[in-house]
């Protein structure tokens, strides 16, 4: 258990929570380049998942890609883009944009998809128009899943943030990568420590909205039916647990 | 509840498993020759083992040694890619290896850590004061892997900078890419301000002078890189001179079971030792990766003929 102590020493000893190698300053970094690696992959996954989940056109294509993009080995892809565009923000950044869109393409497309059509054939014979459809019954009621998609895509990104230190960055897996050559051991286990916490905020605040955005009338029961589809449509049956 | 708590204890018990093997991990001086069961010797007291750490270099210049003194006609087996120094250390005190290719500076730093010999000769010297009895180093070769500081020619004909003395001299911001140890260690960011009065930042490339570190180098995002004196990609760059030895010496040595160190090991060896120079290593490490990726066994062949040592 030592090993844990000098690690929780190393947390709390003041000194590690100021300037910019600070605890602070590490952990915005990591939430800042998490969001951002959300934010654009979401931009870009989440329409075409709708897409899908509405025309229902293109899922084999959709399941195939993100279970391709998926296998993609990460700190390789990391290291390829930082040959190929130079070190700084912008190779890593793509890598992790790679990283996030299978599980929040997964998200969208079987959140919509997950839609009784029952339901959508009833609104079309009230007279909305396709683009209402999506906005007023589809995405509101496939909310929890596309919730879900963006929250496994958060941890995924958390995760591999940490890994991608290996080229000049900031973020907790500078702890990571500056203790191993010095066999700083706590330092190392704090870092590691400090990302689980991360994640495990991050993954319960994302329950938390999950849960806020269930509609009133899906009934939990009917929410985990969803997520069985969910699993089955991302192509490697394990999206929320990774 | 039960079932959950079972869990609760299963987890605790591999959280405590884990904690135990990470404090069972203190390194212990393998070749403390106070410690039992040193020098078991294997397989007959004449044939010598040769060992090599797990990288190209290293296993190349072990196949030189054990070419060298079979065709001397000494028994030889070879032991090639035993992990780092902790491993093949331990494996030359139990007598699995008795030769190994080391490295000057690293080798006197794991046995004393104190010390503050720089130089090849000084820090020769320390080495065999802080070498474990039974065991000893042959003659020093010229060839040496250590770290040093690279700059692009465009840069050292600007600002005319040649030696890290020169350094002081320009007045851009300096950025060194390196391995990220290199931010506390006294060869790099902290000593090049002690030593050479030079203010430069860390930007950590953790490819130990690698592609990447190139990379960085050649497009500008750094002025300074780390790189290993034996990377063949160094050659295109400027290494720069170290007139205050900031970068301690890491000169090619056998190290050696004093058992196994008879007239005829020392005298091949040391023939050998006399000849390999830095780019000899890096010819090596050119050839065993790339396009080329030949054997260390045959690169060995080619430099022992070309010596005419074979």
């Amino acid at each position: 258990m030592s090993s844990f102590i000098a690690a929780f020493g190393w947390i709390f000893d003041p000194a590690h929570n100021v300037g910019p190698d600070g605890i602070p300053a590490r952990l915005g970094e990591h939430m800042l380049y998490t969001l951002l690696t959300l934010v654009i992959a979401a931009a870009v996954a989440v329409p075409i998942g709708f897409l899908i989940g509405h025309t229902g056109r293109g899922r084999g294509l959709a399941v195939q890609i993100s279970g391709g993009l998926r296998s993609l080995p990460t700190l390789g892809l990391v290291i390829l883009l930082a040959l190929l565009l130079g070190i700084g923000l912008i190779g890593p950044l793509i890598a992790l944009v790679v990283i996030a869109i299978p599980p929040l393409l997964a998200g969208a497309y079987a959140g919509v998809e997950s839609v009784d059509r029952a339901t959508v054939d009833a609104a079309r014979a009230v007279g909305m128009t396709e683009w209402q459809i999506l906005w007023k019954v589809e995405v509101p009621i496939g909310l929890p899943l596309i919730v879900g998609g963006l929250r496994s895509a958060a941890l995924q990104a958390i995760a591999t943030w940490t890994v991608a230190a290996y080229i000049p960055l900031g973020g907790l897996g500078r702890y990571l990568y500056d203790a191993l050559p010095l066999r700083d051991y706590p330092q190392m286990l704090a870092g590691a420590i400090l990302v689980i916490a991360l994640a495990l905020v991050v993954d319960g605040l994302f329950a938390i909205v999950q849960r806020l955005v269930t509609p009133r009338g899906v009934s939990e029961g009917r929410v985990s039916e969803v997520h069985d589809t969910m699993r089955s449509a991302s192509g490697r049956g394990a999206v929320l647990a990774d | 509840m039960t079932a959950r708590r079972r869990g609760l204890l299963a987890a605790a018990g591999v959280v405590a498993a884990a904690a135990l093997t990470l404090t069972a991990c203190s390194s212990g001086n393998p070749l403390d020759s106070s410690s039992k069961g040193a020098s078991n010797g294997s397989s007959g007291s004449s044939t010598v083992i040769v060992g090599s750490a797990a990288f190209p270099e290293n296993e190349i210049i072990a196949e030189v040694y054990a070419q060298a003194l079979q065709a001397a006609g000494v028994k030889v087996k070879t032991q090639l890619s035993i992990g780092q120094r902790d491993v093949y250390l331990a494996a030359l005190k139990d007598g699995s290896i008795d030769l190994i290719p080391e490295y000057s500076g690293n080798l006197m730093q794991y046995y004393d850590a104190d010390s503050s010999a720089q130089t090849s000769d000084d820090v020769y010297a320390a080495l065999n004061d802080a070498l474990p009895k039974g065991f000893e180093v042959l003659d020093q070769a010229k060839a040496q892997d250590r770290d040093s500081y690279n700059v692009t020619k465009e840069f050292s004909e600007k600002y005319g900078v040649t030696s890290l003395a020169d350094l002081k001299k320009v007045d851009i911001p300096l950025t060194v890419g390196a391995n990220a140890e290199f931010k506390t260690r006294p060869y790099g960011i902290p000593g090049l301000k002690k030593v050479y009065g030079v203010d430069a930042t860390l930007k950590p490339i953790s490819d130990s002078g690698g592609p990447i570190t190139v990379g960085a180098l050649e497009d500008g995002t750094v002025q300074l890189a780390d790189i290993f004196t034996t990377t063949p990609s160094i050659k295109q760059f400027v290494t720069l001179k170290d007139p205050e030895h900031l970068i301690i010496a890491q000169n090619v040595v056998p190290l050696i079971n004093s058992k196994k160190a008879s007239e005829k090991v020392r005298t091949v060896l040391n023939k050998v030792q006399a000849k390999l120079t830095t780019d000899d290593l890096i010819s090596f490490n050119e050839k065993s990766s790339g396009d080329a990726k030949e054997s260390s066994a045959d690169i060995a062949k080619q430099w022992l003929s070309a010596k005419g040592l074979d």
